[in-house]
């Protein structure tokens, strides 16, 4: 069998932790299927990058090092992965579900012809009966997402097609150092003999690349609002509360949507996915996607007029109320009681 | 001048933001004939895109291009009723069962039939799915480039389109030669409302398996306006090889679906009464889960 291949963004040097997340995923899978890891990374300037790959467990690093492949553009990276896939024709491909990956991942899966999973939320090896050709398919790639709003979970599979590819939102996989001392080989790619001449047709005018200001991710509390929450107003006590308690605000899709808050604050599985030490949904009624993106914090503590709220049954706490009431509570005790 | 021609790729979708209890059938499976059909929310604003660049650029023409059941002609009437000037239906029990990859392959083939273009537009994804394939996957087959995430289209001049694009963390200008193909951010703005004039004028717009199902004077006034013709491409239309098409084209397959079940665990309930929230919050403290 062969490898498991991660592909690798980078933003000012440094490899983002989706990629590094993907490679702890990905280190996991072939050790399972007992083949070797192996990443791709495309960019400029990219002499000694090997050094914050390797100890992810990375047994091959591809690089293709040009000034014209930095920032990313679509064509010449497809181009280059497509080519290379060809060439190693790996087992699975993963991608971060970021606006690169779901740029470029579809684009590679067509040109290869082979079938593409987006927003992962959980990647097994597992195995598959097919009953009407009579074929066991062994180690395949469990692909699993909420689809259909979140209504439901499903395994997609590709039995098939190779590579079998995934996109993974960031947060949604741990990152963990294998060894500081792992080495790979660096094998550097002839950049020409992967690109066509009008692949560098596309020309970025301007790019305004923030650093993320805000911190959810890595957040040890978090208070989020949903559609309840009843207007961007209202949020404030969120913010008020997230202030006193030294923690972040989020919101699910509906709140969004509705304008209350913004996008970048969105939890879930279209968003971002959070484990913090305590979670607070205020006015969120817990639809799957949403959950998708908490259901691993440490405590959950809901807030929400109606009982029957889906998210009490994944909650520690369930109170009963209006936010209006209930936060002001909690933040004149907290206030009274601390410091 | 002469204009441009833009294709608007949409498709309808069931409205998964609104999914209530009566969603779900007694066997838990969804039940999609309690959700309400929809334009996709991103395709309208691709669908806007292109009608600012009709009313910027004179001459342009916004054709609209769906996939579906018979039912998704509703589509293209709801674009010819804000402005779009035709559409076509690509319709065949063949395709049931396509992954984006079967289904980029369909509509690529029927853009290639419109060829020659200057635009490709559609949304960047589609809710019932979010998987933000289809766009990517047809440029690839049509072999054009592909701009993702357009928020604001800046200006086109001598062939080339600049293009502002919203990305996660900031923004993105690029200019591209056209033909090529954008998809369309939700944080671009609305679609325009439904218009007075186009509402009549193409009030009875149809298909021809809707019109084989009307009255004789209504074939009789399809005579004498061509307009309200939404034509249909079926699979021989298009002539598509059936092995890329449907369950057989598609190399995902779904292995397993479950629906959701909240894992029981039991939540102490709690009203909002000082002495609970004083409670609460003693134990959260004490617990250090907070402080």
């Amino acid at each position: 069998m062969n490898n498991v291949i991660v592909y690798c963004e980078i933003e000012d040097g440094n490899i983002v932790d989706v990629s590094l997340e993907l490679l702890t995923k990905g280190r996991s899978l072939a050790d399972l299927l007992k083949v070797q890891l192996d990443a791709v990374i495309i960019g400029k300037e990219l002499k000694g990058i090997e050094q914050q790959l390797y100890p992810f467990g990375v047994d091959n690093l591809y690089v293709a090092d040009d000034p014209r492949l930095y920032p990313y553009q679509t064509l010449p990276h497809a181009s280059i992965v497509s080519k290379l896939f060809e060439e190693i024709k790996p087992e699975i491909a993963l991608f971060g579900a970021t606006s690169i990956g779901r740029d470029l991942a579809p684009r590679i899966a067509s040109a290869l012809k082979c079938g593409l999973t987006a927003d992962c939320t959980s990647l097994e090896i597992g195995e598959h009966e097919d009953k009407k050709k009579k074929k066991i398919y062994k180690d395949l790639l469990f692909q699993i997402r909420p689809a259909f709003g979140g209504n439901i979970i499903a395994t997609i599979i590709n039995p098939e097609t190779r590579p079998q590819m995934a996109t993974v939102r960031e947060g949604v996989m741990k990152k963990e150092i294998k060894s500081m001392s792992y080495k790979g080989k660096r094998i550097n790619l002839e950049v020409e003999k992967y690109v066509r001449g009008e692949d560098f047709v596309v020309r970025i005018i301007d790019r305004h690349i923030e650093k993320s200001k805000i911190n959810i991710k890595n957040s040890q509390i978090i208070i989020s609002g949903g559609y309840g929450v009843g207007s961007k107003e209202n949020f404030d006590l969120l913010f008020e509360l997230a202030d006193v308690l030294g923690g972040e605000v989020g919101g699910s899709r509906a709140a969004v949507d509705a304008g209350y808050i913004t996008h970048e604050r969105q939890i879930g599985q279209t968003g971002i996915t959070v484990r913090p030490k305590l979670y607070i949904a205020c006015g969120i009624s817990g639809a799957v996607q949403h959950r998708a993106g908490m259901d691993q914090s440490a405590m959950i503590i809901s807030i929400n007029k109606d009982p029957e709220a889906p998210i009490n049954q994944i909650a520690d706490y369930a109170i009963i109320g209006d936010i209006g009431t209930v936060l002001p509570k909690m933040i004149k005790y907290y206030k009274k009681n601390t410091k | 001048m002469k204009g441009y021609k833009i294709i608007v790729l949409a498709k309808q979708v069931p409205d998964t933001r609104n999914v209530g209890k009566d969603a779900m059938k007694a066997n838990g499976t969804v039940n999609r004939a309690a959700l309400p059909a929809i334009f996709n929310p991103e395709d309208l604003n691709a669908l806007e895109q292109a009608l600012r660049l009709k009313d910027r650029y004179p001459g342009t023409t916004v054709t609209l291009l769906t996939m579906g059941p018979g039912r998704a002609a509703d589509i293209i009437r709801e674009g010819l009723f804000r402005g779009a000037d035709d559409g076509y239906l690509i319709t065949d029990r063949k395709f049931a069962g396509s992954d984006t990859l079967a289904t980029s392959y369909a509509i690529s083939l029927a853009a290639k039939k419109l060829m020659p273009f200057d635009l490709i537009m559609c949304g960047r994804q589609a809710i019932d799915g979010d998987t933000a394939q289809v766009g990517p996957q047809v440029a690839e087959k049509i072999d054009i480039p592909q701009i993702t995430y357009a928020e604001e289209i800046e200006k086109i001049e001598k062939g080339k389109i600049t293009i502002k694009r919203r990305l996660e963390r900031g923004v993105e200008t690029v200019e591209c030669p056209m033909p090529l193909l954008i998809t369309v951010h939700g944080s671009a703005p609305d679609c325009r409302a439904r218009n007075a004039k186009y509402l009549l004028r193409y009030k009875h717009a149809k298909t021809w398996t809707e019109m084989q199902q009307d009255t004789e004077d209504y074939l009789w006034l399809r005579e004498d306006r061509p307009y309200l013709d939404i034509r249909e491409w079926s699979v021989d239309d298009l002539s598509a090889d059936e092995t890329f098409l449907g369950l057989s084209g598609s190399p995902t397959k779904v292995k397993k679906v479950f629906n959701v079940v909240f894992t029981a665990k039991e939540a102490k309930v709690l009203g909002d009464t000082d002495a609970e929230m004083d409670d609460l919050m003693k134990e959260l403290i004490e617990n250090h889960n907070i402080g």
